[in-house]
């Protein structure tokens, strides 16, 4: 078009409030501004959110983080900070595919582990080859992102699930093939490679935490700026357009194909590049690293603060790594209990109103625990001779006031099923009858809390993880930030 | 390497497989009646069908355990495959009510995302009620006169020998129990009017509900139907294997999906062939290959049928409207 003459000026990009919004009429307006206008915790969180800028939320998270290691000693530092900021990146990698794109990867934890190994035979006493992160970072991110880009293919032919079922298998066969197949040692087999080195910046190598977590932190916030742009960037925009109708976008001549396929190598490259850091602190990888639950757990990152938000991936990282840590077998049980009652406190505050009907509930906890426990015992001394596991304030008045049997096998079990049970009842249950089921519900949950849950937290937590996406998709699919979608069909 | 054809070897790989091949068939079918319905990736099947394997073992340990059962063989296991089945179907009908219906018109990453929860939470509950060791059923001293010592019952007993072939009575068991099931489902499918109004919600649900269909409840009982399937397949899992644990529905539902996808998702008669052939497959690689071939190779498979063939061997192609 080089004979056009004048080309009219390209008008200038109009203000947020004043650009006019796709498929939102005079309804949908309405309907958001009755959200607005609605009270509530989650409400407050939203206007927050909705205020504050995203160079302030930025500056608070950084000026936060930054601070942490100067008052926390390094073992804390580790898995509460460290890991939380390796769960962070996670969240945002998986973010572009899923959240962005809405490509629904269940391979994600793979490329993250090819990251890590691959990172690892470069670096590493295993083959003796010893690269310098300037050139080996580098190489692992781009060749991640190949494979994201070569995962992405199949993606062009494959509906939704398809793909989930396709990126699926693939996680399972890098676990199988670094596990078992493991050709030429390769990948160590079952061991993993361990002597793994440090990160270097320039020839000076990160040994202590502190300077780790700052690196990390520093790599985090880099992505953050990064991704904040791409996100309002014209890819960005084609992305969301992909996520939320594929034949409308196709329709504006988008080009469908090639927007899946970088999504996927843009998700791949930071789950690579998260992969040599994670490697490299930890000095060592094992396939176990790499697997199902740790999928799951990424997952529950980026749903939980609501998918596609920057600031919804970085609270949900926050959130899950710090209950994980007080979950994890080796802390004292008295941090996992009170994250327990804590949670469950909470979640009556939220969800209970008005306050006298919250009073009730309160009260009638109290007082069913007293009396059940007086029954408990009175029926037979066995009922309530159970030994409260150790540890933290709380344990004194959980002794007299839960059921905590001794020699009775299956009660722990039946305490379990019908605490199931009578959840499930509690989300079909309205008005009084809720309040008056809620008092039962709260009391069982924390029975089974005492008797099997504490006995192992590993798998409670993984099963707390896994109601969590179940209650999460039922009750608020677009997370704590998302904005839930009006649509008129 | 050549090694020269040995038939034994090969026609028991085969019996293997077939064996194998209508397990994960009755699995297959589980996805492929959801998803023909709901167009929904039910990703706690595979658990579903690993309740099912541990309701059949409680069944079993109700009634004396399998060292000295209280009631005959064959009471025992109707009353083993009818504990499991039912105990399965009610479990997809609550997971279906719970955690999928809720979100029945919401974006379709919501449904995925929660089954992929309920597949995780129950897989975790099984760790917490079972705890992590294998059981045993023990299906090979199953209503034998001795089986403090051991001694073989009456389901291994080869039915059938040729020189070193010989197919035993649970495998006849299971392919018989399988092509009874099959028959069944096709007959309730084409002939009852609940079947109709399956097809019926399967075409269009719209348009189904406006035609006076309940179409929550076909939906219901879609879920009951293919989960009574997958209850059977873990019954027979337990019989063939002697062992079920909580992590086996994981694999086992990735198989069934398999042969759901390779049959054609949402046919019939596709699944059960889809189920064949990734049974075959996997009976013949670990025969062949060795062991830890079998589950790289039913991916190759996957890979190749969708690469070649989207809509599966019996699918028909969707033509997608707007």
């Amino acid at each position: 078009m080089e004979s056009g003459g004048d080309i009219p000026e390209v008008p200038g990009r109009p203000d947020e409030r004043d650009r006019p919004r796709v498929g939102v009429d005079e309804w949908v307006a309405s309907v958001e501004e009755r959200r607005e206008q609605r009270g509530g915790f989650a409400a407050i969180g939203r206007r927050i959110d909705a205020v504050v800028p995203p160079w302030a939320r930025l500056l608070i998270f950084t000026a936060a983080a930054a601070t942490l290691p100067l008052w926390m000693d390094t073992g804390d530092l580790f898995v509460y900070g460290i890991f939380t900021l390796i769960y962070i990146l996670l969240g945002l990698g998986l973010n572009v595919i899923v959240g962005y794109a809405g490509l629904l990867d269940l391979g994600y934890v793979a490329l993250f582990g090819f990251g890590a190994y691959f990172y690892a035979i470069l670096s590493s006493e295993h083959f003796g080859i010893h690269w310098p992160s300037a050139v080996s970072v580098p190489i692992v991110v781009l060749s991640t992102a190949a494979l994201g880009l070569v995962l992405g293919v199949p993606s062009r032919r494959l509906l939704g699930d398809y793909l989930a079922i396709v990126t699926l298998f693939f996680g399972q066969a890098f676990v199988v093939f670094v596990n078992a197949a493991n050709p030429r040692g390769l990948t160590g087999g079952p061991n993993g490679i361990a002597d793994i080195d440090p990160n270097d910046l320039l020839g000076y190598e990160l040994i202590t935490r502190r300077q780790q977590y700052w690196f990390i932190l520093a790599i985090v916030v880099l992505i953050l700026i990064g991704l904040h742009f791409l996100s309002e960037s014209r890819t960005g925009r084609a992305w969301r357009a992909l996520r939320e109708d594929p034949l409308a976008a196709e329709a504006m001549s988008m080009p469908v194909n090639r927007l899946k396929l970088m999504a996927f190598a843009f998700g791949a490259g930071i789950a690579g590049l998260t992969g040599c850091l994670f490697a490299a602190v930890l000095t060592a990888v094992t396939s176990g690293n790499f697997a199902l639950p740790i999928l799951i757990t990424i997952y529950a990152v980026v749903i939980l603060g609501g998918i596609g938000s920057l600031t919804g991936v970085v609270i949900g990282a926050v959130v899950i790594n710090v209950s994980f840590q007080f979950l994890a077998p080796e802390n004292p049980q008295n941090n996992a209990r009170l994250l327990f009652y804590g949670t469950i406190v909470l979640l009556l505050l939220m969800a209970v109103r008005p306050l006298w009907r919250l009073a009730v509930v309160f009260g009638g906890v109290l007082v069913f625990g007293f009396v059940a426990h007086e029954v408990a015992s009175r029926i037979d001394e066995s009922w309530t001779a159970g030994a409260v596991v150790e540890g933290g304030r709380v344990a004194g008045v959980v002794a007299d006031w839960v059921i905590i049997p001794a020699g009775h096998d299956r009660f722990a079990d039946i305490a379990y099923i019908a605490l199931i049970v009578l959840v499930l009842t509690l989300t079909r249950v309205r008005g009084w009858w809720r309040t008056l089921l809620t008092i039962p519900t709260v009391y069982l949950s924390a029975v089974v809390w005492e008797t099997s849950f504490v006995e192992q937290p590993a798998v409670a937590r993984w099963i707390l993880f896994g109601a969590l996406l179940v209650f999460l998709m039922t009750v608020r699919p677009q997370g704590l930030l998302g904005t839930p979608r009006v649509e008129i069909v | 390497m050549i090694v020269a054809f040995n038939a034994e070897l090969f026609i028991q790989l085969l019996v293997n497989g077939i064996t194998l091949g209508s397990l994960y068939g009755l699995i297959a079918l589980g996805y492929s009646l959801v998803y023909g319905i709901l167009k929904l990736l039910n990703f706690a099947h595979g658990d579903v069908y690993m309740i099912g394997a541990f309701v059949g073992y409680g069944v079993l340990t109700l009634l004396g355990g399998p060292l000295s059962p209280n009631v005959a063989l064959t009471p025992l296991i109707v009353l083993m495959f009818l504990g499991a089945m039912l105990a399965s179907g009610l479990l997809g009908v609550v997971i279906e009510r719970f955690a999928y219906r809720p979100l029945r018109d919401a974006p379709r990453l919501a449904p995925l995302i929660s089954a992929l929860g309920v597949s995780f939470f129950l897989q975790n509950s099984a760790l917490l009620l079972f705890g992590s060791q294998f059981r045993s059923y023990d299906s090979f001293v199953l209503g034998s006169k001795n089986p403090e010592f051991f001694e073989p019952g009456p389901l291994t007993d080869p039915v059938f020998v040729v020189k070193n072939v010989n197919i035993q009575l649970i495998q006849v068991i299971v392919l018989a129990t399988t092509v009874g099931l099959m028959a069944a489902l096709t007959f309730l499918v084409a002939k009852t009017q609940i079947g109709k109004a399956m097809r019926a919600t399967s075409y269009d649900r719209e348009a189904a509900a406006m035609m006076g269909i309940d179409t929550d409840r076909v939906i219901a009982t879609t879920f009951f139907i293919g989960s009574v399937l997958a209850g059977a397949a873990g019954v027979m899992f337990g019989l063939l294997f002697s062992q079920v644990f909580h992590f086996m529905g994981f694999l086992a539902g990735l198989k069934g999906f398999t042969a759901a996808v390779v049959g054609g998702i949402g046919s019939i008669p596709g699944a059960m062939l889809g189920g064949l052939l990734v049974g075959l497959a996997e009976s013949f690689a670990a025969g062949y290959l060795g062991g830890r071939w079998s589950d790289l190779t039913v991916f190759g498979i996957l890979i190749l049928v969708l690469l070649v063939r989207p809509s599966g061997l019996l699918g028909t192609r969707a033509i997608q409207k707007v």
